[in-house]
């Protein structure tokens, strides 16, 4: 051993320092740095593409949560009502009466610009129409002044969060340039402002035509009521699912079949979930199209492999003690189960059900095809039945309706209730969080 | 509403049934529950069992059943002669159903009193256009079968719900009784309760077989529906994609080959950003990164699991869609000509899909044992040394399974390729074009109005049947790597 570095000495090895490092030893240090680099330069990616996504739900959507309104102090005196009540059209009597009112308003903040019904009606849609309905509901309004705030058109809307601008604009029957002088007019003169949007999360869905007036509303109650069918179903036959594998079933065969079935179940395509949801519940059983109770069912099967496997870790959880001493003061095997073991997992299986629950509120595809698209949910359901089986939509098929619209003033509408459905998820999933802190057991 | 009021009956006879067992239970052992064989709950909840089970069991048999027995009858009803050239059976009983539907709107609107509901051939001619007063879609006018065909529909389903009301208060009633019968101080309720227990338990846990069961059948079904009016030859080998809306049959054009390379490319692009970047991201995670960076970045990485994807499909068609088209449209270097394509596609869904490379690859990181890296860094390694050659190829099968499982995730993604990849089907290398997927079309083809006979609707099944098996295929054989793997260091 000694021998070979007698006979050669030095040539064997260079001549090496302990304070400086040799050249090989520094490109291992590089190549180590850069391995690193690449590392961070991965999270930071990751968390790049986060934050952009966060910030673009954020900078498109928050613009649908404000609205702009014409806002004017309306006295309409009898005699003008019998008035306008006696001509021959009607509507464009009270809407004479408005733009008078209008000019008034202008007049008193010094500001003169020249403007026509038309232009209302560009601005404002059918003001007269409006106006007399209001007084046609609430005769007993009459002679009081009464504060009218009137929905501006999506373009107007539009040219105050910057989607419309002077320059892009081009004259058409929706909007013309000229309007824009009046509207700035107005914005001057106070008339024009923006206001919290109540309407879109208390409305319901508008026509094609209508972005302005489109709210989430409705489907919200549609994901409600089908929420309910996925909790009242997938929770007590995933439990039950969940103590027959872990407590009861035997080893052979058919436990075995049902393992691997639930295990291929959760990987599944949710696709595929709205395939046997049409086959099965529409073409089948003829159960009504676009019902929550549908899209219950279909997720029900979706989120019950979810389900079954957080229930089984739960009670997989509670140690065999347990079920000792309850098996050795004379319990059955079944008490010891429902009487000890359940209780304890509960924290954890309902950690487990509501994120499952998440999942599904947030799942799109399945409700495609059962039909929750094709159809606009312009009202809220009748009552608490109908609320199952009348045709709704829900919070994400709303969003892709919204999304596969042309008019431009629909993107933010789906802005807007991604901000909403993101809020409900971000709520369950802290509920969840918070239950595995407060009562989650470590034996 | 009847249904609803049938649950309640029959929940409201279990549970006097209970109170009523436990009750007799005691009575016989002379009020002291110390002679009764089990706890005098167990002799109500033999009851309330014995009446629930069977009830809502004939309910649900009953509701599955009608449907179809009912469906049989009046399809027997309507003459061939009735079917219309070009038309089909099943858009007949579609009508049918359409107008006995119009008849109950209108006999609860008062526009027609039953009586004429039931017998409307007096005044047959003006049916049509009363039904549509009563908000009835009814597509054509009624002929003279279809209307008889209505009637009698209606009077199946009227006799059929009123025969079914009966028949589960009856089985709920007969239940209560036997069971209350069989109750004294000897009967075992406990062992019976405790078996039928087990018994229902068994049976939601068969519920993930009877699942796939029908996922299976209605995929294999409806694929054997469209094979029989489409030859499988030109389905899985033809070329075009152009399913014709206007004509029924012959005109179409279903090959798969387009819409299987679409999903391919668009899963490949995907792959090609998410496993960079996931695998980087675990490897730092696991192996460099401080307790607390990791306690930062881990569950905010796996935030983008948890984002539904219609949020990750509207990011791609009207964030990332229009970003790209700045980059590489017209104004740009001039390769993309739309915001939807296939880059689009593949990068969001290569986004969604960071956080399933980056955890699980993490996981099985995580699995190689210590004392390999200690082994590797005894002998001089450095750390990225080790990493490279010692921790990572004994990570290998472990993260192909990962990797698999994401694959199986992105061809099954339907959501970001429905807005963000375009809907033309084409066979092309440029990803700047728009390209569709299986999913998308099965979304394109099943959603709307569709006559499920025509074979441009029944395609959708048999692109779900590709779609099952090939992520079937690949979850299967992920798994089988990812459990072999396993078995060498546990």
């Amino acid at each position: 051993m000694t021998d070979a570095s007698m006979e050669n000495p030095g040539t064997g090895r260079r001549a090496t320092s302990l304070t400086a490092s040799d050249e090989r030893t520094l490109k291992r240090a590089k190549a180590e740095k850069r391995f690193r680099l690449y590392g961070i330069i991965a999270i930071a990616t990751g968390l790049f593409f986060l934050v952009v996504l966060f910030a673009s739900i954020l900078k498109e959507g928050i613009p649908a949560f404000t609205r702009t309104v014409v806002s004017v102090e309306f006295t309409l005196t009898e005699p003008q009502r019998a008035e306008a009540e006696s001509t021959l059209f009607k509507t464009k009597a009270y809407s004479d009466l408005f733009i008078t009112e209008l000019n008034g308003k202008l007049a008193e903040s010094g500001i003169s610009v020249d403007f026509d019904e038309a232009a209302i009606e560009r601005l404002l849609g059918k003001v007269g129409g409006t106006i007399r309905t209001f007084y046609s509901e609430n005769p007993d309004q009459v002679g009081e002044p009464i504060n009218f705030e009137l929905a501006a058109s999506s373009r107007v809307d539009g040219y105050f969060k910057g989607r419309v601008s002077r320059d892009t604009l081009q004259d058409s029957r929706f909007l013309q340039l000229s309007d824009l002088d009046l509207v700035d007019a107005l914005t001057e003169a106070g008339v024009i402002k923006q206001v919290f949007n109540w309407p879109f999360i208390t409305g319901a869905d508008s026509g094609v035509d209508n972005p302005g007036g489109a709210g989430i509303g409705a489907s919200v109650v549609g994901s409600f009521f089908m929420m309910l069918v996925v909790l009242a179903l997938s929770l007590p036959i995933g439990v039950a699912a969940s103590i027959y594998l872990e407590e009861f079933a035997p080893q052979n065969k058919f436990t075995d079949l049902i393992e691997v079935n639930i295990s291929n179940l959760a990987a599944v395509p949710s696709i595929v979930f709205g395939i046997l949801g049409l086959a099965v519940f529409i073409q089948f059983m003829h159960l009504p199209q676009s019902a929550p109770l549908v899209g219950g069912l279909v997720l029900t099967l979706m989120t019950l492999p979810t389900i079954i496997i957080s229930t089984r870790a739960s009670l997989k959880a509670v140690p065999p003690s347990i079920r000792d001493a309850a098996l050795g003061v004379g319990a059955s095997k079944m008490q010891a189960v429902f009487h000890h073991v359940l209780p304890l997992a509960a924290p954890g299986i309902l950690t487990g059900t509501i994120i499952g629950l998440a999942q599904a509120l947030g799942e799109t595809a399945p409700l495609l095809l059962i039909g929750m698209v094709g159809f606009v949910a312009r009202g809220y359901p009748d009552g608490f039945l109908a609320g199952f089986t009348e045709p709704n939509s829900v919070m994400p098929a709303q969003i892709y309706t919204w999304a596969a619209r042309a008019d431009v003033g629909f993107y933010e509408k789906a802005w807007g209730g991604i901000i909403i459905l993101l809020m409900f998820l971000l709520t369950m999933n802290i509920i969840a969080i918070i239950l595995r802190r407060r009562f989650e057991r470590r034996w | 509403m009847p249904i609803l009021w049938l649950f309640l009956i029959v929940l409201a006879i279990a549970a006097g049934g209970y109170f009523l067992g436990r009750s007799r239970a005691l009575q016989s052992a002379g009020g002291d529950s110390r002679s009764l064989h089990s706890l005098p709950s167990f002799y109500g909840a033999n009851v309330f069992l014995k009446t629930i089970v069977p009830a809502f069991g004939l309910l649900i048999l009953w509701l599955l059943v009608q449907p179809i027995y009912v469906n049989t009858q009046i399809s027997g009803m309507i003459p061939e002669t009735a079917i219309k050239e070009g038309s089909s059976r099943s858009l007949v009983l579609a009508e049918v159903r359409r107008a006995a539907s119009g008849l109950d709107n209108a006999v609860e609107q008062g526009l027609i009193t039953e009586d004429i509901a039931q017998n409307a051939r007096a005044d047959f001619t003006d049916m049509t256009q009363r039904l549509k007063d009563a908000g009835q879609v009814v597509t054509s006018n009624i002929t003279q079968p279809i209307l008889r065909a209505a009637q009698s529909y209606r009077v199946l389903n009227s006799t059929g719900r009123s025969a079914m009301t009966i028949a589960v208060l009856l089985a709920a009633v007969a239940g209560a009784a036997i069971s209350l019968w069989q109750t004294n101080k000897v009967f075992r309720a406990r062992n019976v309760v405790e078996q039928g227990v087990q018994v229902l338990l068994l049976a939601a846990a068969s519920i993930a077989i009877l699942t796939t069961v029908g996922i299976v059948l209605s995929l294999v079904f409806n694929t054997w529906e469209f094979f029989k009016l489409y030859p499988a030859s030109d389905f899985f080998f033809g070329t075009t994609w152009s399913p014709s809306f206007s004509g029924r049959g012959g005109s179409s054009e279903l090959g798969i080959i387009p819409l299987l390379w679409g999903t391919f490319y668009i899963s490949l692009v995907a792959l090609l950003v998410a496993v960079p970047i996931g695998l980087f991201a675990a490897i730092y995670l696991s192996e460099y990164a401080s307790p607390r960076v990791r306690a930062f970045a881990k569950p905010l990485l796996e935030v983008l699991a948890g984002i539904p994807t219609i949020v990750y499909g509207l990011f791609a068609l009207l964030t990332v869609g229009p970003l790209l088209l700045g980059v590489f449209g017209d104004e740009g270097l001039g390769w993309m000509k739309a915001g939807t394509a296939v880059v689009t596609a593949g990068l969001v869904m290569g986004i969604m899909l960071i956080p399933f490379v980056s955890s699980l690859s993490d996981d099985i990181i995580n699995a190689v044992p210590q004392a390999m890296r200690d082994g590797s860094y005894g002998l001089g390694a450095t750390q990225s040394e080790t990493i490279r050659q010692v921790v990572l190829p004994a990570a290998l099968p472990g993260i192909v399974g990962a990797i698999l499982l994401a694959a199986s995730r992105a061809i099954g993604e339907t959501m970001i390729v429905v807005l963000g990849a375009g809907a033309a089907a084409r066979l092309s290398l440029n990803p700047f074009e728009a390209m569709t997927t299986v999913t998308a079309k099965i979304v394109s083809q099943l959603t709307g109005d569709a006559d499920f006979a025509s074979p441009e609707a029944l395609v959708a099944f048999a692109l779900g049947m590709t779609l099952f098996i090939l992520t079937l295929g690949l979850n299967v054989f992920a798994l089988y790597i990812v459990r072999k793997y396993r078995e060498q260091y546990e």
